[in-house]
């Protein structure tokens, strides 16, 4: 039911992710967000049982951040993500986080790169991929539309021409999605698609 | 499965020590049952070997035969079985009786209850009815758990586990209020909660929690539940009635409310879910958290409050019977 997909173009890539909280049929929020931040420039798209997803990537969020404490230079994407495979192999066998991880990262002089972690700790280095039941409409349309160094532009469009097939397709489809890009400037959010709009709350 | 093979190796186990206890040579008087009972030795052997019970194999152990059949050997055979008991019923397999226990644990979320932030604070509303499959056990549970002057919970899952853990809760606060001198953020104190409730997991708890209160940023509520999940949210309902809920609240909410429409608001959304969900019922509390901290606003009886919403209409007849004119 949680879709995380995402690509990489020219000089940056982006991460894209449904924003529902639901607990079977019921849905208890909208505007949940599933992509964190990792640093200033890496992104980790997650999907999953909500304990497991919150625990373990803000377990590896802080793991990140104490090794640039510790040495003063940030981890590099593809050593972030041998990481975040190790400690999910880790506790395979013992006690498994049912988490999807797509992780993005942008590093200088290497440039935009994107990895896949399975639940099972399948780790990838791709350059399009999905999660969850989008995946299912996704991956063939990022297949047929993908072209290497892709500009901002486009890849928003194929983004949002994912989001649009997911809406029409899906039987249970998440109304909201999210949208977070990372490059040279770093990672930061791009843009929210809302089809549902829930009443803000302005404070007293 | 562990526990099933301990205990197979403890029943062989201690039939021995009783054996060498009976024939030890020095300092024990010897039992009457044993002078007695030599002869008896071959024929529980033979009977023994023929049953199929869970008893030691005394096979190897020739020189307590004896030959004599009789009908005390049946008697003997109990008085020389190893000490042993029946095992519980549902420890033959340990794990589907685990899984047993879990599944009638999922039917436990019968209530329910809601919260919501609005301009003026938060409004924390439950029901108080709690029920074991068809059988409402009681009407008047205290769902909403006050954890300090200025934090509410709210109970859904297992009666027990939302005490204690909201009592827990209410403790590592006043702590960590010692501790730093100054009062916890409904953000540390869910995420406290969720980080406990998160190493449980797995383990059986049922826990469905709204933490509500004020802090200094201003009004907070989080969803926090026993499989890990922590939300922050504007508007909540957990249990079995909250679709019903979510159905009114939705419909009548809005971010500038007075207290008084808030509180008719939830009160409304209770009283229509304990209409429509059999484990919901009782008296529906709703208190009000301000700058100032919580404060009890009401406790009404869901069926008094059906006739005050729904007055019953005097039917019109349609025909009046009158007594016949006298002739």
């Amino acid at each position: 039911m949680e879709c995380v997909f995402g690509l990489v173009g020219k000089g940056f890539a982006i991460v894209a992710a449904d924003t529902s909280a639901v607990n079977s049929i019921l849905v208890h929020k909208s505007n949940e967000d599933k992509v964190m931040v990792l640093d200033s420039h890496k992104l980790l798209g997650a999907s999953g049982e909500p304990g497991d997803r919150v625990q373990f990537t803000e377990y590896i969020q802080k793991n990140v951040h104490l090794y640039q404490f510790r040495n003063g230079i940030p981890l590099t994407t593809a050593a972030t993500a041998n990481f975040t495979r190790g400690e999910l192999a880790t506790a395979l066998r013992k006690n498994p986080y049912s988490v999807n991880i797509l992780l993005a990262g942008y590093d200088k002089g290497v440039g935009p790169s994107m990895y896949y972690i399975d639940y099972i700790a399948t780790m990838h280095k791709i350059e399009k991929g999905a999660f969850g039941y989008g995946s299912y409409f996704c991956l063939s349309m990022m297949d047929r539309l993908y072209h290497p160094d892709m500009s901002i532009e486009e890849a928003i469009e194929l983004i949002d021409k994912c989001i649009i097939e997911i809406r029409t397709r899906l039987v249970v489809a998440p109304p909201n999605f999210v949208i977070k890009i990372v490059d040279e400037d770093g990672a930061r959010e791009y843009a929210w698609r809302e089809s549902i709009k829930s009443p803000d709350v302005s404070m007293a | 499965m562990l526990l099933l093979l301990f205990r197979l190796s403890f029943l062989s186990f201690f039939p021995s020590l009783s054996l060498s206890q009976h024939f030890a040579p020095t300092g024990t008087k010897p039992h009457h049952r044993i002078s007695v009972s030599l002869n008896f030795k071959q024929r529980k052997q033979r009977e023994e070997k023929r049953r199929m019970m869970m008893k030691l194999d005394t096979s190897g152990l020739e020189s307590f035969s004896a030959a004599v059949p009789s009908a005390m050997a049946a008697a003997e055979d109990q008085l020389f079985a190893p000490p042993s008991f029946d095992l519980p019923a549902g420890c033959a397999d340990f794990d589907k009786f685990q899984m047993e226990a879990k599944q009638t644990l999922k039917h436990a979320k019968g209530t329910t209850t809601l919260a919501f932030i609005f301009n003026q604070g938060v409004i924390v509303a439950a029901d108080s009815r709690a029920s074991m499959g068809g059988y409402i056990s009681s009407q008047s549970v205290k769902k909403i758990i006050e954890i300090n002057p200025y934090m509410l919970g709210t109970m859904a899952g297992g009666a027990a586990d939302c005490q204690f853990w909201h009592r827990n809760l209410g403790i590592k606060c006043r702590l960590h209020e010692l501790a730093n001198k100054r009062r916890i953020s409904v953000t540390g104190a869910s995420k406290l909660l969720a980080n406990i409730l998160y190493s449980y997991r797995g383990m059986g708890l049922s826990i469905g929690t709204m933490i509500a209160g004020w802090d200094e940023k201003g009004p907070g509520l989080y969803y926090v539940d026993s499989e890990g999940g922590r939300l922050k949210g504007n508007r909540f309902s957990v249990g079995s009635g909250s679709p019903y809920a979510y159905g009114v609240l939705d419909n009548g909410y809005r971010p500038d409310m007075t207290v008084d429409e808030a509180h008719e608001l939830a009160r409304r959304a209770i009283y229509h879910a304990t209409f429509r969900d059999g484990a919901s019922g009782g008296v529906v509390s709703v208190y009000h958290v301000g700058p100032n901290g919580w404060k009890k606003l009401s406790g009404d009886d869901v069926s008094e409050l059906h006739y005050k919403y729904y007055p019953v209409q005097p039917t019109p007849v349609e025909h009046e019977m009158v007594d016949a004119p006298p002739a």
